[in-house]
Parts: C-alpha cells; sequence; structure tokens
C-alpha cells in the first residue's frame, strides 16, 4: 500500500523533471534569451550585463537546478510580449479557463450519464439508435466548428447569445468571474456547450456500454428474480456499478478538456489560457509558452496520480492483486 | 514470374479475398458499404483535384477580384462558374475545398503512416527484446497516454515553429507538422503491437526461427509483424480520422500548415473571419466537406474493429 502510493509519487516526480527540462531547453536554446529580452541592436555592455545577471555564463546543471528552484516558487521569469512577470500573466488567465472547463464537465456529467443510461436500457428503441447516430456525428465534427456553427446560429442568424469574450466580471482578490452577472452568464453558454459536446459523447457511450455489459451479469438476474422493482435494479445496482469507470474517465478527461479549452478560447475569444498559449506561440514568447507547459503537466500529472490512487481505494480489487502478489 | 502466372495469383488473391468472413461482413453492412464509397470518393475527389477542379486557386492570374464574395450559384447574386461561390480573394470555394482536402489527406495519411512505423517498430522492438528497453519505451507511452494528442502535436508544432529560424520553418512547415502528428499518436500502435508481440514470441515458429539461426531483425519483420497486424489495420483507419481532425485543428488555429497551402483547417479559418457579415459558405462548405470525410473514415474504422474482433460475432 505505502510502496504503491511511494512509487506513483516517485513517477509523477520523475516526469515533471522531464517536463521542466524540456522547458529549461525552450528558454535557454530556442533563440537567445538575452537578445530576446532586449532586442537585436542592445549595446553589448547592457547585453553582458544582463547574461551575467541571468546566471547564463555558468555551467547547465546549474542553471537548470536555479530554474528549477524559481520555478517551483512559480517564477518563470519575465513575458516577452508584455513585460510583465509570467506567473501574474497566468494567473491573470486562470479564472476564466477554469470556469469554462468546470462548467463543460459539469454539462458533459448531467446530459452524459441520462443519455448513456437511456441508451443502454433501451438499446433497441428507436430513440436510442438515433442517439447513438447522433453521438458519432458529435464524435466527428472537430470543436471548432462546433463553435463556428454555434456562433453562426446563436449570435449571427438570431443575436440572442454573444460570440466573443466573457462579458462583465466581478473581482473578488485576484479571482475574476463572470458567474454572478447577466452577461457573464450569456456569454458562459456557447463555449461551454462547445467544449462539453465531446466529452459528452464520450461519457455517453461509457456508460452505455458498461450499462449492456453490468445488465448480463447474474447479480442483476437475481435482482429482477427476487422482485426488486425496475428503478431499484437499473440506478440502485446497475448504475452504481458503472460509475466506477466513469469517474476515472471523467478525471483524466478534466485534463483534456483544459486542453481543448485551447481551441474553444480561441474560437470564442476567450479570454484564458488556452487563448494566451496560441498567442504565445505566434509571437514567439517562450516563457509563457514554457512556464503553461509545466503549469499543464503539473496539472495532468496531479490529476493521473489522484485518479491512480483513488481508483486503488475505490476498487478492493486492486488491493487484493496487490497483496497477493498478483497482477 | 511470368505474366501469366502473376494474373492467376492476382486472381486467386481476389478470389479468397471474396471468400474471406470479413468481405461477407462487410456486404452485410449497408453503412460500412457506404461509408468505403464515400472515403474512396473523397479520395479520388482529392487526388484528381488539378483536374476536377474549375480553377486553380493558387495561380493569380486565374482569379478575378471582381468576382470576390460571390453566394452560391442557387443564392441571389451567384453565378454558376462558382457552384459554391467565392471568398474574398476571389477564389472559387469548390476549386479551394478540393485542394485543400487534398493536402489535409496528404498530410493526416503521411503522420499515420509516420506514427504506425514508429508504434510498430517500437511495439516489436520492446515486445521482443523486453528488459530495460521495453520498460524505457512503454514508461515514454504511459506518460505520452495521460496527455491528449491534440497537446501535443500542438506543443511540438509550437515549439518547433519557435525553435526554427522563420524561412526555414515556412519550407519545413508541412513535414514538421507530419512529425508532430505523428509523434504524438504512436502510443496506441506501441502498446497494441507490444502485447501481441508477448504472446507470439513464444509460439513454436518464432522458436523454429531462432533456432535455425534467423536475425533477429528478420524473425521481428517477417516472422511476428505479419501476425500482429490485424489490430494495427483498426488503431490505423481510426488514427487516420484523428489525425485528419488534428491537421485540421492546427490549421485552423493558425498553426499546421503554411498560408500558401490552406487544408480544409486553413479555409475554416479564413472563412470564420467574414463570418459575421453573414457569407457563411466559405465555412460551411469546407466543414461539411471535413465533417464527412471524417464521419466516413470514422464509420469505416469502427466496422473493421468489430468485424476483426471475433468476441462480437
Amino acid at each position: 500500500m505505502f510502496a504503491f502510493i511511494l512509487t506513483r509519487v516517485a513517477n509523477a516526480i520523475l516526469v515533471m523533471l522531464v517536463v521542466a527540462f524540456v522547458a529549461f531547453s525552450l528558454f535557454n536554446f530556442v533563440g537567445d534569451p538575452v537578445t530576446n529580452m532586449l532586442g537585436e541592436n542592445a549595446p553589448p555592455d547592457r547585453k553582458a550585463e544582463l547574461r551575467l545577471s541571468l546566471g547564463l555564463d555558468e555551467p547547465m546543471p546549474f542553471r537548470f537546478l536555479r530554474f528549477l528552484q524559481h520555478g517551483v516558487r512559480g517564477d518563470f521569469g519575465m513575458s516577452f510580449r508584455n513585460l510583465q512577470p509570467v506567473s501574474s500573466v497566468l494567473i491573470a488567465r486562470l479564472p476564466a479557463t477554469l470556469e469554462l472547463s468546470v462548467m463543460a464537465v459539469l454539462l458533459a456529467l448531467g446530459l452524459g450519464i441520462p443519455a448513456g443510461v437511456y441508451t443502454g436500457l433501451h438499446r433497441n428503441a428507436w430513440s436510442s439508435q438515433a442517439i447513438q447516430a447522433a453521438s458519432l456525428v458529435g464524435v466527428s465534427i472537430p470543436s471548432f466548428l462546433t463553435g463556428i456553427l454555434l456562433i453562426l446560429v446563436f449570435s449571427v442568424k438570431v443575436t440572442w447569445l454573444p460570440s466573443y469574450g466573457r462579458g462583465d466580471v466581478l473581482r473578488f482578490g485576484w479571482w475574476t468571474t463572470g458567474l454572478f452577472t447577466a452577461s457573464g452568464l450569456k456569454s458562459l453558454i456557447l463555449p461551454s456547450i462547445t467544449l462539453a459536446l465531446f466529452q459528452t459523447t464520450l461519457i455517453m457511450r461509457l456508460v452505455r456500454s458498461e450499462m449492456l455489459e453490468v445488465l448480463r451479469t447474474d447479480y442483476i438476474k437475481f435482482a429482477r428474480a427476487r422482485g426488486l422493482s425496475k428503478r431499484a435494479v437499473h440506478f440502485g445496482h446497475a448504475l452504481k456499478n458503472t460509475l466506477v469507470p466513469v469517474i476515472t474517465i471523467t478525471g483524466l478527461q478534466l485534463g483534456s478538456i483544459i486542453a481543448f479549452a485551447i481551441i474553444t478560447e480561441t474560437v470564442f475569444q476567450w479570454p484564458g489560457m488556452g487563448s494566451l498559449v496560441i498567442q504565445a506561440i505566434t509571437f514567439g514568447d517562450i516563457p509563457v509558452l514554457s512556464a503553461y507547459l509545466v503549469l499543464v503537466s503539473a496539472l495532468f500529472v496531479t490529476i493521473n496520480l489522484i485518479v491512480d490512487l483513488l481508483y486503488y481505494f475505490v476498487d478492493p480489487r486492486l488491493r487484493v492483486g496487490h497483496v497477493a502478489g498478483g497482477v | 514470374m511470368p505474366a501469366s502466372g502473376r494474373l492467376a495469383d492476382l486472381r486467386d488473391r481476389v478470389a479468397r479475398a471474396r471468400d474471406s468472413d470479413l468481405w461477407y461482413h462487410f456486404t452485410r453492412s449497408p453503412v460500412t458499404v457506404v461509408a468505403a464509397a464515400v472515403t474512396l470518393l473523397f479520395l479520388a475527389l482529392a487526388a484528381a483535384a488539378p483536374v476536377l477542379a474549375p480553377q486553380n486557386p493558387f495561380d493569380a492570374a486565374a482569379l478575378n477580384i471582381g468576382d470576390s464574395r460571390l453566394p452560391p450559384a442557387w443564392i441571389e447574386g451567384g453565378q454558376l462558374r462558382y457552384p459554391l461561390g467565392t471568398d474574398s480573394q476571389g477564389r472559387d470555394v469548390l476549386s479551394t475545398i478540393l485542394y485543400g482536402s487534398r493536402i489535409s489527406l496528404g498530410v493526416s495519411a503521411a503522420a499515420t503512416m509516420f506514427a504506425m512505423l514508429l508504434g510498430v517498430s517500437l511495439g516489436l522492438v520492446s515486445g521482443y527484446v523486453g528488459g530495460r528497453i521495453e520498460n524505457l519505451i512503454m514508461r515514454l507511452a504511459d506518460v505520452q497516454l495521460s496527455f491528449p494528442t491534440i497537446l501535443i502535436a500542438l506543443l511540438i508544432d509550437g515549439i518547433a515553429r519557435n525553435a526554427l529560424p522563420k524561412n526555414v520553418h515556412q519550407d519545413l512547415a508541412i513535414p514538421i507538422l507530419v512529425l508532430a502528428i505523428g509523434m504524438a499518436s504512436w502510443v496506441q500502435y506501441a502498446r497494441t503491437v507490444r502485447g501481441s508481440t508477448l504472446v507470439e514470441k513464444n509460439k513454436e515458429y518464432v522458436q523454429a526461427a531462432r533456432l535455425i539461426g534467423q536475425p533477429t531483425a528478420h524473425i521481428l519483420f517477417q516472422h511476428i509483424l505479419p501476425n500482429v497486424l490485424g489490430p494495427v489495420l483498426v488503431i490505423a483507419t481510426l488514427g487516420l480520422g484523428l489525425a485528419i481532425l488534428t491537421e485540421a485543428t492546427l490549421s485552423f488555429l493558425g498553426l499546421g500548415v503554411p498560408a500558401t497551402q490552406p487544408s480544409l483547417g486553413t479555409l475554416i479559418r479564413i472563412g470564420n473571419e467574414v463570418l459575421f457579415s453573414g457569407e457563411w459558405w466559405m465555412t460551411i462548405f469546407p466543414g461539411v466537406w471535413l465533417v464527412a470525410l471524417v464521419l466516413a473514415v470514422n464509420l469505416l474504422g469502427d466496422w473493421l474493429r468489430d468485424a476483426l474482433n471475433p468476441k462480437l460475432r
């Protein structure tokens, strides 16, 4: 048990070190950081001075160590583009992305689980066939196209919903939120649907196939034979047992939602981290790019770690396997 | 082999193919037959774009700027010469789509091939050799699997974009895109092939080959490879659909292909810029084309997966 947690944590740290090294190389070897900061025509003595103050004359392992030291404290240097600290640029963008992502996850779960249960229980009804077909179309439409179509219908044809930005936001400390203003909520609708669509179909298909699997098992037959109500069998026995993989996948998908937010944010000009990273790539803003790389990887690694551990606690079979030395 | 012998061989192969389970399942699934037909049609249209397209959209002399932003032919103001309308530079939308799907398919097919080569080789080696190499490759695969494909492709492309000088990158944009998408999607091949290699390597034919002293590379690629290819075909078909989407997404974000060689994703981005003036045809037609293509490929892949899976028969 303890060894299991320890290896998982060690793995996570190893991955983070590799990612940090990539980010570090990006910062140091893509172009010349000094030229990037001061411009081509800066006087040589100023360049030399900055080179010294950045510690670029030291051997590489030392520089990497210092990069790690600063990184752990959240210091990734200055953005080339607007000359602010990278950390404050990222933090200013964080709430927008998180609000969008959480909204999308809630939407995906709220629509995907009921649709999956329905199509699983009535697998041959024409309505579930239709839902199935729609879900296949859903996974074939790239999310930027979904966004564009929604904009075309709801912002161009009828002007019900705004097509860009977050609307009015309220500020609580460093957190900005659009959840308490009418225009903020309206602005959230189209982007969160766009972001949720793919995950909804994914969750639906997962719940459906798990339901089909579980409904075939003996304990469901037995529960039916005991004369339990349909509701008790379907929800109390069947659905409950499909939820473990759903939890796992949703957890893992949370990370990919934040990645997919890059696309949605670009379509809707949503001022989050995703549109920031696209700008950073186009303008060659290396510090922002490498900080984003580290931040997103940290997020992914943490989510994976939590899901791994949760799985271990939720599913007792895994624990037995480990004790017996099997699996 | 003499020509008649080759012909007989071919006839034999066709006869065997028509006798196979796969063909039987194929002909009994109308959706799949349609999907295959649509996929072939798209491939043919893309290949024959220079012949079929009413206009060469990249030949500035053929363009008439006075004809820009015309709606499709069946709408008031449209012209028959431009069946799907024109874009803001006076290019025929149908022609740009034909040429664009050529680039989309070319890039994604190349990327899928690259991912397959990389993944299958790594899978074979790690399954057969085992030990530290296997550990390293599979650990890498695990790590990569926890990141979405699109994010990895985007970061590889973004890093290459900034690491290379501008003019070099201009020339290499398409190969870099192929590498980025390929490197982002090798994992599934490697994991599957490793699994089947682990099973195959203990079978008698492999032991026999080893006993008569055949070199490892020969055993891997001549003996084991043909026996692990079934699932690879499924992954490659589904992977092609995903690669088309990834390419389109990167190009839509303005990363992917250079603006001088627009793919379907680039066309949608260009169209998106004028969406608010109500000129929907520059966005919708390339979009519908893209979705139809991906849907057909995905249906084909789904069917192949079920057909090759004996459990589902």
